[in-house]
């Protein structure tokens, strides 16, 4: 009981996030298509700080606040046991939010204007810094409760495969603190104390090198969720079962592995890091296709067994036999739907050559719209269809206007990612209040009219999401709805050799691939920059 | 067991084209790369940030030519402009850009030239384009760099050939 108080506790915060995101969202998309930024201050002061809130509120916030509470959530069901320790994980919340609030005055008043990547020498004001900081240090401490959970599960259960669904949840958390070394480094010896006025100078390049080392993983950290409920929610909701058991967990061990070792792709386009170390992270992103190419088979098979046990026939007919009125359900496979593009367009981005063309114009965050803007968001929301419900005891307001949600968002989304993937393609830089530039070109204004489009549907969309919520917590009655059962597999943890339920093997491997891929650059960098670039206020 | 035997074949026939997919890309991906002789932006030295109109050759921007139709444009950025922001070079020459910045982090993009690379203060970048067509290449700023970032851009101005 009381871990669903502080599930709630964690997903209300992570939905009021959202509902800052996709409004900032909203306004930076009217003004590419050609209406003038609305003068909002004091509340938002220019394009820039439009673009700093939707960054942050939607990819630091929103995401890990849900992340966070689900997980937790999943990991105590699964394993048949409350959490170990529910103090630590109050504390965890109120630490976490108290960093959010930290890092949220100067960011709500113009002082944090970095959008949410803060590269330096762009100086933002050390609240901003400090208060994120303890936003990360309070994931650091979920992963501890979580592993102190399984290992009292551990304890009473030594012969057994691990739940399917916990070691999905301890290996995302694991991940992710291992990967959150980058940004931690970055912080606490760099940023923080230069804010503070400690040291004079910083230096880009170490500073973006640690960014993207934790940069690049936390999309794996966003995503992992999303495949948690894929992997051993949906196909029950799909009225089927998961397909492989050992599959599933094989993948999940290769993201560990894989996630972290790719960052410097991100960084091709860098002066600074030689051409072999950025070849490595482009072979290494091959690789984190493969278990995804694995993931992408075995859930597709999970919701094939689900729409034959409904009567669903022929190579693809079956699709339509899913149990479409279901909004959660819709939501999601939608949401897988339009993964497959952006996960197209990821290897585009990771390729070596390719990237020269796209690298920071428009067709990145049309890609990272399909990715984290719709596998993750959309996923989330679908999860959230039976989340919040049963977390207030009762049911959903509205189904019907659930389902609208869903499918306005699933078009909405394909007409503003499209536009923006083809501006990209013409040459538009991305992060730039572009109606306002002063080298608008004439090709780009057929397209520029579709973002604001798309991006005002997406907007209406997430409205209704939002009435429908408020509307159930408010003005719902009736019984609450159970929580969908985890799924049984047709291969089931029986078949999963004992090997997939290590961990020492998997975490040496991940931490040599990081020595690797990372160690040369990294002592190189530390042993001769000179941090001589003082900081700015640019905005 | 039966069902367990099939499902297994089937994990095998997804295995081996999840492997084969990637490394198949991978390789064309290699071909094409280096076979046309795409280079990305690799260690060029540094620069003092707070120095730069006194290293060389930042000292003095502008363009000089290094071979007939090859050319070196030596570029500053700062906020929120690119010293110089405009360059003529005769149609079909090959221009080497030499970009730092002064202050924060820029970019420098410029579309049909496949020049795209980042400007880190402290960094000296390097990115070659070829310009067959005369007309006006812009070069902009694609990376933030504070609240007049959309202004700040250039053009390659590719006359036809002398
Ligand atoms: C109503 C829905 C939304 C709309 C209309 C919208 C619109 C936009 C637009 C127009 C941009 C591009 C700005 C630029 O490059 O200058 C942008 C950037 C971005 N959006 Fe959204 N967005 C929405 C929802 C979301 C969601 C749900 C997420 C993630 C959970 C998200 C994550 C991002 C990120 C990470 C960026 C890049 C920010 C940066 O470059 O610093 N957006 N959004
Ligand atoms: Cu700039």
């Amino acid at each position: 009981m009381n871990d669903n108080r502080l599930t709630a506790a964690y997903v209300t915060v992570a939905l009021v996030a959202l509902f800052g995101g996709v409004v900032t969202g909203l306004l930076q998309a009217i003004e590419h298509a050609g209406l003038i930024f609305p003068p909002l201050t004091p509340v938002i002061q220019s394009y820039y700080h439009s673009l700093s809130l939707h960054g942050v509120l939607n990819v630091l916030v929103f995401t890990t606040f849900f992340i966070c509470g689900f997980l937790q959530f999943i990991m105590a069901r699964a394993l048949g046991i409350p959490l170990a320790s529910p103090r630590l994980a109050w504390f965890t919340f109120w630490l976490m939010a108290g960093g959010l609030i930290l890092a949220a005055i100067p960011l709500v008043g113009n002082a944090a204007t970095v959008l949410f990547t803060f590269y330096p020498p762009m100086k933002a004001h050390w609240a901003f810094y400090v208060g994120l900081t303890l936003v990360v240090v309070g994931t650091w401490l979920v992963t501890l409760n979580l592993t102190l959970t399984y290992r009292a599960w551990r304890a009473r259960n030594p012969q057994t495969r691990t739940p399917l669904a916990a070691f999905m949840s301890l290996v995302t958390f694991v991940m992710w603190t291992i990967a959150s070394l980058g940004i931690a480094a970055e912080m606490l010896f760099m940023l923080i104390p230069w804010s503070l006025g400690l040291i004079s100078g910083t230096d880009a390049l170490l500073a973006r090198v640690l960014f993207w080392f934790t940069g690049h993983p936390i999309v794996y950290f966003w995503l992992l969720p999303a495949y948690v409920s894929w992997y051993t929610l949906v196909p029950r909701q799909a009225g089927g079962k998961l397909f492989s058991d050992p599959l599933a967990r094989t993948s999940f061990i290769l993201f560990l592995i894989l996630s972290i070792p790719i960052g410097i792709h991100h960084q091709f386009t860098d002066p600074g890091i030689e051409e072999g170390w950025k070849l490595l992270h482009a072979f290494l992103t091959f690789a984190v296709f493969f278990p995804s190419l694995l993931t992408f088979f075995n859930v597709v098979a999970s919701l094939e067994s689900g729409a034959r046990a409904r009567g669903g026939k022929g190579w693809v007919a079956w699709f339509g036999k899913l149990p479409w009125g279901d909004p959660s359900l819709a939501a999601q496979v939608l949401a897988m739907l339009l993964f497959t593009f952006g996960g197209v367009g990821g290897l585009i981005n990771a390729s070596f050559n390719l990237n020269l063309v796209v690298h920071n114009t428009a067709w990145i965050p049309g890609h990272l719209h399909l990715t984290v803007g719709t596998a993750v968001t959309l996923s989330f929301m679908g999860i959230t269809y039976w989340l919040v419900p049963y977390l207030a005891g009762r049911p959903l307001w509205s189904r019907r206007l659930g389902l609208t949600q869903v499918w306005l968002w699933f078009g909405g989304m394909i007409i503003f990612s499209n536009a923006l993937h083809r501006l990209g393609l013409m040459g538009m830089p991305r992060r730039t209040m572009i109606g306002a530039s002063a080298y608008l070109q004439p090709e780009w204004k057929a397209a520029l009219p579709l973002v604001g489009i798309g991006g005002t549907i997406l907007f209406v969309s997430g409205m209704l999401y939002f009435l429908n919520l408020v509307l159930t917590l408010a003005a719902s009655r009736g019984p609450a709805p159970a929580v969908p059962e985890f799924a049984e597999a047709l291969s089931g943890p029986e078949h999963a050799p004992a090997i997939l339920d290590r961990w020492r093997p998997w975490l040496a491997l991940t931490f040599v691939l990081i020595l690797i891929a990372y160690g040369p650059t990294l002592v190189r960098l530390a042993a001769t920059t000179p941090f001589n670039a003082p900081g700015l206020r640019v905005w | 067991m039966r069902q367990g035997t099939t499902v297994y074949l089937y994990e095998l026939a997804w295995i081996l084209p999840s492997v084969a997919i990637p490394v198949g890309m991978l390789v064309a991906l290699l071909v094409t790369a280096f076979g046309a002789g795409v280079h990305l932006p690799g260690r060029e030295g540094r620069v003092d940030p707070t120095r730069v109109s006194e290293t060389a050759p930042f000292d003095r921007p502008g363009v000089v030519e290094l071979a007939p139709g090859r050319y070196e444009a030596r570029i500053v950025a700062e906020v929120w402009a690119f010293t110089p922001n405009e360059i003529r070079v005769p149609a079909g020459s090959t221009v080497t850009f030499v970009v730092t910045s002064k202050d924060v982090v820029h970019g420098f993009l410029i579309h049909g030239a496949n020049v795209n690379v980042m400007v880190l203060p402290g960094q000296v970048a390097r990115a070659t384009g070829r310009f067959n067509k005369p007309g006006e290449y812009p070069f902009l700023c694609h990376e933030y760099c504070g609240i007049a970032h959309h202004t700040m851009w250039g053009r390659v101005i590719v006359e036809a050939s002398r």
